[in-house]
């Protein structure tokens, strides 16, 4: 398997392939894998991401490989306009790389391969709470006692169900944000995408947010990846964080999170343990941030000569 | 289990509160929007009781009424309305729907837009009246002319309108509904019809108002029935308070259609905030 050097493609997972541990880092700021998970259920090999733009080549990910075990929470953190999005894009099969490939292990039998939580505002306006919630199901026909059943089993986890007729611009952003993480769930992935889920919200609305997500991925325990710039965010909620270089976008490090299941957010922040991966995950993105100001910084003299503006995500 | 902070998160958005204060404001707004025709009629009459103003030109509004009241009891008003209503209905579904279907195409296709989008664009700036003596010429003097008529007129701000309105739905919406496995009819039921509505509906009310008046128009040139017909007729017999019961019916089916399209644009996009 490791010699078809099939480019830009996704494949499903040769069970033969399963359990190789590649890390593409420099450093594991922590103590190396303690589980032993042996089930790869999304294998990142070697993709590279390139835009043509009009002032030029933009290499958002740079021959990027990694391994993410079946049910594990994985968090990417990484300065801005690093590549995350675009990686997660890849993973959920709306770009694909220009270089490498992405496996993603075979989906249950009638269930979807991945669900996106969208960076932003991605709920339909012009959709109820409830339609927006069963989305991925009525798109798939399953029958309608079913997504009954399942959508106000997510609705009731979520605090929405008094909200179900409700439509978007009637809700608070953190309901919103709800109902985007109502309508991944109840889709019944095998695994989540989720791309800066809490980022827009206010503090309190976040830590409530993200102990109802534990809570409830704890009932399911999919493979998750999720994007965040915040480092406590990652320690919070990860079992692996993967730090990622300014652009072009790779692994820098790989960070164990050794904090047990379920976990309580608020007194996880109480523990020695945790200021001291949030200083490591810092020191290794001090750097990268920083070179990534400076990269800014060259830009406008750039842009400046083009005329140009690129719109970034 | 996070219902303890629900109430205080939906009161900052106050969702019953708003509405309430806004109808408040639309009682106040109607009654006024009575009031200044009203008015104005008074003083028109008044007018015309004391001579400051041509009778010959600017009849009374009492006669007018009169005039009507007479047409209305032999059923000629009637029958003229009917004859205008019955071209504008059929008219306007046969612009409305090719306009419909093809916006939408155009707006989801980027080559079908550059092939179409020319031919649409550089037909578009023609006055539509100026259309009525080829129309005349195809279609002849029976209503088949009419109807065109009135389709070309809903069929241009329609397709126009419903094209730019699928242009500007985020393509985010585009990429959940992949990732969720809508399929192709899907994505157009789920989010390009949709997110286009508001729009459409803009393109509708403007196309209904281009319709009506080349209605009126067309009836003057080639009918012997219907409102335009009536007021042309009028012209040449020198009633002048037909032409004017002419007028005023056209205004109100003109007013009848806004508030009719208004009622179905708050049910075909609930969503969108109230007006
Ligand atoms: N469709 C695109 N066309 C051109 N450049 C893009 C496109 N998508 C992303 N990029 C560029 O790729 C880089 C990485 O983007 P992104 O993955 O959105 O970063 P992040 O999510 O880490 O902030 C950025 O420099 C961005 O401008
Ligand atoms: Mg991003």
């Amino acid at each position: 398997m490791a010699g078809t050097a099939v480019t830009g493609k996704r494949v499903p997972i040769d069970s033969t392939d399963i359990g190789r541990n590649t890390v593409g880092a420099e450093t594991a700021a922590v103590a190396p894998t303690k589980r032993q998970d042996t089930d790869v259920k999304v294998a990142v090999r070697a993709v590279a991401k390139r835009f043509d733009t009009r002032s030029g080549t933009v290499t958002a990910l740079d021959e990027l490989t990694l391994d993410i075990p079946r049910g594990q929470f994985f968090m990417i953190v990484g300065p801005s306009g690093c590549g995350k999005t675009t990686l997660l894009r890849i993973l959920a099969g709306l770009e694909d790389p220009t270089t490498g490939e992405v496996e993603v292990g075979t989906a249950t039998e009638g269930r979807p391969e991945n669900s996106m939580i969208f960076q932003g505002d991605s709920i339909f306006p012009w959709m109820t709470v409830w339609d927006n919630a069963s989305y991925g199901l009525r798109m798939r026909g399953v029958p309608s006692g079913k997504i009954r059943e399942v959508v106000g089993h997510y609705l009731d986890k979520t605090g929405l169900t008094a909200f179900r007729d409700s439509y978007p611009h009637q809700l608070s952003g953190g309901m919103r944000q709800r109902v985007s993480i109502a309508r991944a769930f109840a889709n019944d992935p095998d695994v989540l995408l989720m791309d800066e889920p809490f980022s827009a919200l206010d503090e309190q609305n976040k830590t409530l947010l993200q102990s109802e997500l534990l809570r409830i991925w704890d009932e399911t325990r999919k493979t998750v990846v999720f994007i965040t710039h915040s480092v406590d965010e990652a320690v919070t909620l990860g079992d692996r964080i993967m730090v990622m270089t300014s652009r072009p976008g790779n692994a820098k490090a790989f960070v164990e999170v050794p904090f047990e299941r379920p976990r309580d957010v608020l007194e996880l922040r109480h523990r020695p343990e945790y200021g001291d991966i949030v200083y490591d995950i810092w020191q290794q993105l001090r750097d990268e941030v920083e070179r990534s100001q400076q990269a800014q910084a060259a830009a406008p003299a750039r842009r400046g000569r083009f005329g140009l503006r690129r719109g970034g995500r | 289990m996070v219902t303890s902070e629900m109430p205080a998160e939906v009161g900052t958005k106050g969702r019953a509160q708003r509405p309430k204060r806004r109808s408040g404001g639309r009682g106040r707004d109607s009654a006024l929007a009575v009031l200044t025709p009203v008015v104005l009629l008074l003083v028109w009459e008044l007018l015309v009781r004391v001579d400051a103003v041509d009778a010959r030109f600017f009849p009374a509004p009492s006669a007018i009424f009169e005039q009507m009241l007479t047409m209305m009891s032999s059923g000629e008003l009637w029958d003229h309305t009917v004859a205008s209503l019955r071209r504008l209905f059929i008219g306007f579904w046969l612009g409305l729907v090719p306009a419909l279907l093809l916006g939408v195409v155009m707006g989801l296709s980027r080559s079908l837009r550059a092939a179409i989008s020319p031919l649409v664009s550089g037909t578009y700036p023609i006055p539509k009246s100026a259309l009525l003596p080829l129309i005349l010429l195809i279609f002849g003097l029976g209503e088949m002319s009419k109807i065109v008529m009135v389709a070309i007129g809903v069929f241009y701000p329609v397709v126009l309108n419903t094209m730019a309105g699928v242009l500007q739905i985020q393509p985010m919406y585009y990429d959940v509904a992949k990732n969720f496995g809508a399929r192709r009819w899907q994505v157009f039921r789920t989010v390009a019809l949709p997110g286009a509505m508001p729009s459409i509906m803009t393109g509708v009310e403007l196309g209904a108002g281009l319709g009506l008046i080349l209605i009126a128009i067309a009836e003057m040139v080639g009918a012997n029935s219907g409102l335009g017909f009536m007021i042309w007729n009028a012209w040449e017999l020198y009633s002048v308070e037909t032409m004017y019961v002419g007028l005023l019916v056209i205004a109100l089916i003109g007013y009848g259609l806004a508030l009719l399209l208004g009622q179905v644009a708050r049910i075909v996009t609930p969503w969108q905030a109230q007006r």
